[in-house]
């Protein structure tokens, strides 16, 4: 097998990985960096952001503002001592973006434009007309090329983390291309390889959203933290889930009902505000949570607009004038023109919440330490937490660089600290079983079960028992369901047994990612008995400060659910309140 | 290692048979043999005019034949044809921000059209038109 | 929502098995508003999990699906059954190795990427305190067209130079470099010149047009690289012609 002797690897190259690799390969020229990924870096999801990054810096604006935004979204469920440094160090992180590059849009003085988004009492978010995840991501992309000690290993799909005294000592990932499995020994090891989007059925997250990384560290004895906290975006595009902008209502725009009426109003987050002119924090500019829930209360009431692809409701941006779309939303214009053959210029787009992010993910630290020394992890993979139970839109691209760089910094301190040696011959054991295990899928014969078939069982059931609204029956039909199909997946059998770019293989390991990352879940939001930001419960109400101001914890249990632990949530400054988005 | 890349090669001679667009652009780059053909003509008759009055005659009474007639309406017809697609996308090349935004097309490619029909008058007027 | 049944033409192609690609026809049943993307996804998922493609995002921004499609090359997550007949044939992008089936080899054009210095090259050492760089609305707009590239390679599949001429940079490379010349930030032109401005870079280019033609995002790498030759040219002109006036 062929073995990389590295110092860090770096698994995942969107946002945080990239961020990562830059700011080791700055930290220390002589740090040999590994920087392994499924797809080339452009193709990371993080290109389909749209909206914007969060970052305190004009003169209206203060870091407590932002923080008591944060903590107030997150339903007090985030790390306060977390959400600290990571508003104050936002702003750097954004110029640090725009002097690589990064083209933000502008005043008309050349300073940097901000616009409004939701949950935000101030505007804040940095954007890039309404592509911004996407020229963050090139932005990295083409600066990380300056620096040779970045080495990179595209299309590698990450099986496994070596694990020996305790340490994380490296990883071992398929070469997609040949089908050869390498051995990468490092001193430390980033994950940021993203969320999981695809454990539901309808999400604005693309195809390689499986949750890997996750799955690395969990069967690595990692907890996953806050997993049951699933975020639905309000306005996904029905059919194919795909993301509009919460820019769009940063804009002005509204939504209405089948009568045609805000109904946002009578979720308490009115009094209804005037037509192009948000209020910031109410109405339409309410956290992502509360419209989501919103919109399933509307549905309950049958003031859902029925289309071809289920209810909907509508987004309106007609009022906000041809030009204004053009210059602020031209991507939007284009996505509703081409998948709904709809002008958001003149007609009304139908949209409903699709999943769109996990709050949740590997356990850390605010230096991005995971409790198992040598491991590290950042971005929407990694829960730290500082978005609690809630993420505020246009938090998650500033957390990629934060973060990025936070785990960066531990990780070449933690080689700094001490002799880091590697357990050559353990590790090369442990790849060697790797090996052995694609192997045996390989081997496998008289296969009961497709890889699509489960999928889809999977996505199934977890968009009808653990999605806006959960109760103790939903999400126990759930976790048995889920577990049987961790069971079911034994009975897989390859149809590709080829080498070269066997896709059907890269898709049977992330049914297996997406298998344990979904029980997470489930049986994370089955133990959570209370309602809090995104994770509601139509037979627990209401919030639990006294039994559930906690973080959730799951730790893999091989063929068994997870077993749920707790974590206490850290406060310091803002004490657990009231989440209010009325105008009043 | 089992990797054996396929290269599918384009074909030298043919290629540009594969789609319109690409039989579009030979079109307009063969144009180029007429214009081509037209200058050393021209510059033929150039040499004939300084061998003398005769010679030049002679050039002007072979122009007349009605191959040659043929051959240079199909000239000027594809020399217009050339122009214009080549006035057409200059103002790919030739960007004028005015404020934010850019000059329409019609400016940098109207610029070039108007040139053209300057210079030309200015030749007609000195060949005494 | 109705459905129609697609004949979907694939060019298959496994390096263990095959001596060369050949096709393989696929009747798939498919609703109205599908992309051709969702046609090759039911494919695998129903009818032959062998079949190898990259996608990812499903809305033409991640650039992974580029294929030709009826001899055109597009992103298959943009390709809308409504604009195809029955009959559909796809195959991978033109001009690049096939690796298996619609995954081809992009190490050459990773590799041009590179080439360009595709970063800023800064005027000014300056700190993060200074703040951001002042951009005027203006200013980003000369080189904003030119950063929307999604990086598809659709334009290396169209271009014919690229196909005869294996050395030619291309069109995204360029209009990348191109990208950064033009930004207000960078002062990096002369330093690019020395690649692009070369028999590899612009001078390779003879505007067949084909790269703007097929860009989904309106990149229009023609027109950065015909303004690169009018630049290099002038700088050219100015060097010999001038030669006491500064680079």
């Amino acid at each position: 097998m062929q073995k990389i002797d590295t110092d860090v690897a770096i698994i995942g190259a969107g946002g945080a990985g990239l961020r990562a690799a830059i700011a080791l390969a700055e930290a220390d020229p002589k740090l040999r960096i590994a920087l392994i990924s499924k797809v080339y870096p452009m193709r990371s999801h993080t290109c389909a952001a749209e909206g914007g990054a969060a970052g305190v810096v004009k003169a209206d604006d203060s870091f407590d503002q932002h923080f008591n935004d944060t903590v107030g979204g997150s339903d007090w469920l985030c790390d306060q001592d977390a959400v600290e440094v990571f508003i104050n160090e936002a702003p750097r992180e954004l110029i640090q973006l725009e002097h690589w590059g990064c083209p933000w849009s502008r005043e008309p003085d050349g300073s940097v434009a901000v616009r409004p988004f939701g949950g935000m009492k101030i505007k804040r978010t940095w954007f890039a007309a309404d592509k911004t995840g996407f020229h963050l991501l090139h932005t990295l992309v083409q600066t990380s090329l300056k620096y040779p000690t970045i080495e990179r290993f595209d299309q590698h799909y990450t099986t496994d983390l070596l694990v020996e005294d305790g340490r994380c000592q490296g990883c071992t990932a398929l070469d997609m291309r040949t089908g050869q499995l390498k051995q990468f020994n490092a001193r430390a090891v980033i994950i940021c390889a993203g969320g999981a989007g695809r454990i539901f059925p309808f999400t604005t997250n693309g195809a390689i959203k499986t949750g890997d990384g996750m799955a690395l560290a969990y069967r690595a004895g990692v907890p996953l933290k806050d997993m049951e906290f699933v975020q639905y975006h309000p306005t996904g595009m029905p059919g194919t889930g795909i993301l509009l902008t919460e820019g769009c209502r940063g804009e002005g725009a509204v939504l209405l009902n089948r009568h045609g009426y805000r109904y946002l109003q009578d979720y308490g987050m009115g009094p209804e505000t005037p037509l192009g002119h948000p209020v910031l924090k109410t109405m339409e500019l309410g956290p992502r949570d509360r419209l989501s829930q919103a919109f399933w209360h509307e549905q309950q009431k049958g003031n859902t607009v029925p289309t071809q692809w289920g209810d909907c409701v509508h987004l309106d941006m007609r009022h906000l004038g041809e030009a204004k779309i053009n210059e602020r939303l031209p991507f939007v214009r284009e996505l509703a023109s081409s998948y709904l053959q709809l002008d958001p210029v003149t007609e009304l787009i139908p949209i409903r919440p699709v999943v769109h992010y996990m709050m949740g993910g590997i356990h850390t630290g605010i230096d991005a330490e995971t409790p198992l020394p040598g491991l590290f992890a950042a971005g929407e993979c990694a829960c730290v937490s500082i978005n609690g139970a809630n993420r505020l839109g246009s938090n998650s691209l500033t957390e990629l660089l934060v973060f990025g760089k936070r785990a960066a910094l531990s990780a070449a301190a933690y080689i700094d600290s001490g002799e880091k040696t590697l357990n050559d011959a353990a590790l090369d054991k442990q790849a060697e079983e790797a090996q052995g295990r694609i192997r045996d899928l390989f081997l496998k014969t008289n296969g009961t079960e497709s890889i699509a078939g489960l999928r889809g069982e999977m996505t199934h059931t977890m968009e009808t028992g653990a999605g806006i609204y959960r109760t103790e029956v939903s999400l126990n039909e759930t976790c048995e369901k889920i577990a049987e199909l961790r069971h079911r997946y034994a009975g897989i059998e390859l149809q590709d047994k080829s080498n070269v770019f066997n896709t059907d293989l890269f898709s049977a390991l992330e049914l297996k990612c997406m298998l344990d990352v979904a029980e997470a879940v489930a049986v994370a939001a089955r133990e959570r008995k209370e309602s809090r930001g995104s994770h509601q419960r139509l037979d627990f109400e209401q919030r639990d400060d006294a039994n559930y101001l906690k973080h959730s914890l799951a730790y893999h249990q091989g063929d068994q659910s997870p077993r749920i632990d707790h974590l206490d949530v850290v406060i310091t400054k803002s004490p657990p309140g009231v989440r209010d988005y009325s105008g009043e | 290692m089992s990797r054996r890349p396929y290269v599918r090669e384009l074909p030298r001679t043919t290629w540009w048979l594969k789609n319109g667009r690409y039989k579009r652009y030979i079109a307009r780059e063969i144009t180029c043999i007429f214009i081509g053909v037209y200058t050393a003509v021209l510059l033929f008759g150039v040499k004939r005019l300084s061998e003398g009055e005769a010679a030049y005659q002679g050039f002007l009474d072979a122009l007349n034949h009605p191959l040659f007639i043929l051959f240079h309406l199909l000239a000027l017809g594809f020399a217009t044809y050339n122009s214009i697609t080549w006035f057409g996308v200059t103002p790919k090349a030739i960007r004028i921000q005015v404020g934010e935004d850019f000059a329409p097309d019609g400016v940098v490619a109207g610029a070039h059209y108007a040139g053209w029909i300057a210079i030309s008058l200015v030749v007609l007027f000195m060949a005494g038109i | 929502m109705s459905e129609r049944q697609i004949e979907l033409e694939i060019l298959r192609y496994d390096p263990e098995k095959d001596q060369a690609p050949e096709f393989q026809t696929y009747s798939v049943p498919c609703q109205e508003e599908w992309v051709v993307l969702d046609a090759i996804n039911y494919v695998k998922d129903h009818i032959d999990a062998t079949l190898s493609y990259r996608w990812s995002c499903r809305m033409a921004v991640c650039g992974s699906c580029g294929m030709m499609i009826n001899g055109e090359p597009v992103l298959s997550c943009k390709a809308f059954l409504r604009d195809y007949p029955d009959r559909i044939r796809v195959e991978p992008l033109q001009n690049f190795p096939i690796e298996r089936d619609l995954v081809v080899v992009l190490d050459d054009f990773l590799e041009k990427l590179n080439r360009v210095k595709p970063y800023i090259i800064p005027k000014e050492n300056r700190s993060l305190e200074d703040g951001e760089h002042k951009q005027t609305p203006a200013q980003l707009k000369r080189f904003k067209q030119y950063s929307m590239c999604i990086n598809c390679q659709l334009c290396y599949a169209a271009c014919p130079q690229y196909g005869l001429t294996g050395h030619f940079i291309g069109p995204a490379a360029l209009a990348l470099a191109h990208r950064y010349n033009q930004d207000s930030r960078d002062a990096g032109r002369r330093e690019r010149e020395e690649i692009v401005a070369t028999n590899e870079g612009v001078w390779e280019c003879s505007f067949v047009g084909a790269c703007s033609e097929v860009c989904p995002k309106h990149v229009d790498p023609a027109a950065a690289i015909q303004q690169m030759k009018i630049g290099s040219l002038i700088d050219w002109y100015q060097e010999h012609l001038m030669p006491w006036s500064k680079r």
